[in-house]
């Protein structure tokens, strides 16, 4: 008699508990397909590829089009390795400066020069492009890698100095302040005190421009030629043209996508370890 | 000329004014406790003293010097934050070498110097470890160990023993000052806790709104208070405060409606009859200053237990007179109960008459 309306409930919380999941796992398998078709195609030997076998596991697996699409894009691959990490630093390393000054020490017009720092947000690429083609061409620094560097960690420095000075305003000021009485300046104090609490904070901002600049498209298309294109230039011109071979794209389409993953799995950790240290404790 | 001289400091805040003309020398070599309320503007003298914040107005001198417009790293003070403000990324000898390195000392000295500190406050056997795995105690050490390294001519402290537990915070007082005498140095202390000021302090400096009330020694500000709050702000339990009237034709003191009336020896009279204000005054007597009685002799007042509060080494009986409460100390096995009927008497000499209006004190 006293366990009906416990079993009651009990039974409610099995049913919802079971379509949650269910829900969950239907959802899941939607967004896994387009992964599933990429990795699946990119397998098959070419001649077996047709859209009747689409969903079909290839029949042997078939590793030449990866041989291939590294044989054609390694320098496309390394031009994108050698942008996103140079861009990524230095958005970093300037992004952190900006959000020491700007969170730690009083300058003047601060309260207007934040907000325009952080309008850069949002610039549409788009609407720059011309006046930013023509400024590049007449600097001289269009049509290669160190261009788009320059571009990409101008562009990030909005994202990568709001992220660092909300970062920065956590810390406490006593922190600073008995690092000024004990006799350090302003380099002393960031490299000796803030840089080495900022571990998290770099990880999050270079998770983050990785990821965006390795993407990057327009800019890339536009701003550079032939052999110093990016890898996200490349392979648009392999999915282009008239008969597509469709296992290259797609084995493209995973080697692109592999390096933010690869990073984002080595940082995610480190980033995990920075928050549970509880570094910022007053 | 040593030790440090503040002169007509003044600090504003926007539109609030946090310190208005403070003056204040402190000797060299001396213990000063700078005691307040929180909000009475402690920190902000401690901070412009050290030069983390700018004073509007006013100068401030250490050892004859104008440190007025020198940045922090160049005043040669020491402080302790209450929140010790430790480098969480550093070891313990990193944190306590590191204004030492920040003044390019040699990698010896800085070595002999930190290992000699930290044996003298018992932290040697941390050094190696980092804030977070210290305890508080510990950590307040590492902070004074930090001050202690630069022997500095002047060390100023922010609230330091506030976030220690109760038992480390009196083991703490007594080796506070013991480390003071030690390194004959100048100590500028700032606290809210009254029992901190009164058992460290060679003087206390009391501060209320920005204003300073008194500057005297402990005994001093306990036994002849400057004004009301100063009255009212030392001593635990506080100075009991009664209306009254002053009576100059018979030399006495009146209580509300009547119910009391203490009479004035010639000494405390001569003092009244200089004090031009009017007749209403404020009376103020220390809870250990007056005495209760079961026997009914005539010259007591009589009045009714409220509460009493067995503290162990001593008893607090709250006495209910008309509309007011008096606390009254007794000893411990003084017997009463809510609602006994009690003689009580006010000592004849041991209490103090404040104007009602301005608060300073007449007798």
């Amino acid at each position: 008699m006293i366990d009906i309306p416990f079993s009651r409930t009990k039974f409610w919380h099995y049913i919802t508990r079971a379509a949650l999941y269910i829900t969950l796992i239907v959802g899941m398998f939607i967004f896994m397909l387009p992964i599933f078709v990429v990795i699946n195609t990119s397998l098959k030997d070419p001649a077996a590829i047709n859209l009747a076998t689409t969903w079909a596991l290839p029949a042997q697996l078939h590793w030449q089009s990866y041989v291939e699409v590294i044989e054609e894009f390694g320098p496309r691959i390394w031009n994108s390795i050698t942008l996103v990490t140079n861009a990524t630093l230095l958005s970093a390393i300037i992004g952190s400066l900006n959000g020491y000054v700007l969170s730690k020490w009083r300058i003047a017009g601060e309260r207007i020069l934040f907000p325009l720092i952080l309008l850069g947000m949002f610039i549409p690429y788009q609407g720059i492009l011309i006046p930013l083609f023509e400024f590049m061409r007449d600097a001289r620094l269009y049509g290669g890698i160190p261009g788009l560097i320059i571009i990409h960690t101008i562009y990030g420095l909005p994202i990568t100095t709001l992220i660092f000075r909300n970062f920065y305003v956590e810390i406490p000021d006593e922190m600073l302040e008995a690092a000024a009485i004990d006799g350090a300046g302003f380099w002393e104090i960031y490299t000796q005190i803030v840089f080495p609490l900022s571990v998290s904070g770099f990880v999050v901002v270079i998770i983050w421009q990785f990821t965006q600049i390795w993407n990057e498209f327009l800019f890339a298309v536009t701003m550079t030629t032939g052999a110093s294109e990016p890898i996200t230039v490349g392979l648009a011109q392999l999915a282009g043209g008239q008969a597509v071979h469709w296992n290259l794209p797609m084995a493209g389409a995973v080697v692109a996508a592999l390096p933010p993953i690869v990073v984002y799995l080595i940082l995610s950790r480190y980033f995990i370890r920075g928050l549970l240290a509880g570094s910022i404790k007053a | 000329m040593a030790g440090l001289v503040i002169e007509k400091l003044s600090k504003n805040f926007g539109k609030t004014a946090a310190l208005s003309n403070v003056s204040l020398t402190i000797k060299d070599s001396e213990f000063l406790i700078l005691l307040g309320p929180t909000g009475a503007g402690k920190t902000t003298t401690l901070r412009c003293v050290a030069g983390l914040e700018k004073p509007n107005q006013g100068t401030i001198e250490m050892d004859g010097r104008l440190i007025t417009k020198l940045s922090p790293a160049e005043r040669d003070v020491a402080f302790v934050f209450q929140s010790y403000a430790l480098y969480p990324r550093k070891t313990v000898f990193q944190n306590m070498s590191f204004p030492l390195e920040a003044r390019k000392l040699s990698q010896t000295e800085i070595e002999q110097r930190v290992n000699e500190i930290a044996r003298k406050l018992a932290i040697d056997g941390l050094l190696n470890r980092r804030p977070a795995q210290l305890s508080g105690g510990q950590q307040q050490r590492v902070a004074l160990g930090r001050a202690m390294v630069r022997q500095p001519r002047l060390f100023l402290m922010d609230e330091p023993l506030t976030n220690l537990d109760f038992t480390l915070r009196v083991e703490m007082r007594a080796e506070l000052k013991r480390l003071q005498n030690e390194l004959a140095a100048t100590f500028f202390y700032v606290t809210n806790d009254q029992v901190e000021a009164m058992s460290m302090a060679d003087r206390i400096a009391i501060l209320d709104h920005g204003v300073l009330q008194q500057v005297d020694t402990p005994e001093n500000v306990y036994n002849h208070p400057a004004n009301l709050f100063v009255a009212g702000f030392v001593g635990n339990p506080r100075m009991n405060f009664l209306d009254c009237r002053i009576d100059k034709n018979a030399r006495v003191i009146v209580g509300k409606d009547d119910l009391w009336r203490i009479s004035l020896t010639r000494s405390l009279f001569e003092k009244v009859a200089q004090h031009k204000g009017g007749g209403e005054a404020v009376f103020g007597i220390r809870p250990e200053d007056v005495e209760l009685s079961n026997e009914a002799e005539t010259d007591m007042i009589r009045a009714e237990v409220y509460v009493v509060e067995p503290l162990g080494d001593r008893t607090i009986v709250d006495m209910r007179l008309g509309s007011e409460i008096i606390k009254v100390k007794v000893a411990p096995n003084f017997e009463a109960a809510s609602g006994d009927s009690l003689g009580m008497q006010f000592d004849s000499e041991r209490f103090h008459v404040f104007d009602k209006s301005s608060g300073e004190i007449i007798i």
